[in-house]
C-alpha cells in the first residue's frame, strides 16, 4: 500500500535543483561582460604588433591592470557556468558529467590566477 | 538503467536545417571555442610577465600559421558569441521572440559578426599581411 500522494514523490525531482542561481549569474555575468569585451577588443587592437616593453608598460598602468584583471574573471567564471550548462545536457554518465566540471572548474581556477598574479606583477614590478 | 524502452523526443537530424538552430549551436561552440582560448590568452599575459624571451616566443607562435589560424577563430569567436549574446540577454527581457524576429536578428547578427570580426583585423593590421 502506497500512502504517498503522487505530489509528494514527483516532489524535489526536478532536473536542476539550484538552476535559477546558475542562470541569474550567467546572465549577470554576460551584462558585465558587454562593456569589458567591448574594452578588451579595442584594447587589443591598440596592442597589437607593438614590443615586449610597449606591452609591459601598457599592462603598468593600473587602470588597464584592473579592468584586465575584472575582465579575465569574469570571463574565466562565465565560461565555467556555460561549460557545466553544455556538460549536463551532453554527457549522460554521472561520474563523468562530474569529472569533466570538477577539471573545468580547477582549470578556471587556475588559469584565473597564473592570470591575475602575472598582471599584478606587471602592475607593480619595475 | 531499465528506462531505455521510453519514446524520446526527436533529435536534431529529424528537423529541416534552419538558420537560428545553427546560430544556436554557433553560440555554445565559440563558446566552447572561447573557454580553450581564455587559456591562450592567460598564456599569453603569462608570457609577458614573465620575460622579453618568453613573450617573444610567444608572439612567434601567435604570428606563425597555426597562431594567426587560432587567433582568426578566437576574434570570430569572442564577436559572435558577444553580440549574440546581447541577441540572448533581449530576448530574456521578453523581445524579438517572435519567430519572423528571431530569423531577422540571427542574420543581423551573422553579418555583423563578420563585418567586426574583419575590421578588427583591419585595424589590427593584421589583415592581410600577418603579425600579431
Amino acid at each position: 500500500m502506497r500512502y504517498r500522494t503522487p505530489i509528494a514523490v514527483a516532489r524535489g525531482l526536478g532536473s536542476s535543483k539550484n538552476g535559477l542561481g546558475h542562470w541569474w549569474l550567467q546572465r549577470l555575468t554576460a551584462i558585465g561582460l558587454v562593456p569589458l569585451v567591448l574594452w578588451f577588443v579595442v584594447s587589443i587592437i591598440s596592442l597589437s604588433g607593438q614590443s615586449h616593453g610597449q606591452v609591459v608598460s601598457w599592462l603598468h598602468s593600473l587602470p588597464h591592470s584592473v579592468a584586465f584583471s575584472v575582465f579575465l574573471i569574469i570571463a574565466l567564471y562565465h565560461a565555467n557556468l556555460g561549460l557545466q550548462a553544455i556538460f549536463e545536457d551532453y554527457i549522460q554518465a554521472r561520474w563523468l558529467q562530474l569529472s569533466a566540471r570538477i577539471v573545468a572548474a580547477f582549470a578556471a581556477v587556475l588559469a584565473g590566477f597564473a592570470g591575475v598574479f602575472s598582471l599584478l606583477g606587471l602592475a607593480f614590478g619595475g | 538503467m531499465t528506462m531505455n524502452e521510453r519514446p524520446l523526443s526527436p533529435h536534431l537530424q529529424i528537423y529541416k536545417l534552419e538558420l537560428p538552430m545553427v546560430l544556436s549551436g554557433l553560440h555554445r561552440i565559440t563558446g566552447i571555442a572561447l573557454s580553450f582560448g581564455s587559456l591562450l590568452l592567460v598564456g599569453w599575459i603569462v608570457s609577458a610577465a614573465h620575460s622579453a624571451e618568453a613573450f617573444a616566443s610567444m608572439s612567434h607562435f601567435l604570428g606563425g600559421f597555426i597562431g594567426q589560424f587560432l587567433l582568426f577563430g578566437w576574434s570570430f569567436s569572442l564577436i559572435y558569441h558577444s553580440v549574440n549574446g546581447v541577441r540572448h540577454l533581449i530576448w530574456d527581457t521578453g523581445r524579438l521572440l517572435e519567430i519572423q524576429q528571431i530569423h531577422t536578428s540571427g542574420k543581423i547578427v551573422l553579418a555583423l559578426s563578420i563585418a567586426l570580426t574583419l575590421l578588427v583585423w583591419v585595424l589590427g593590421g593584421g589583415f592581410p599581411g600577418g603579425g600579431v
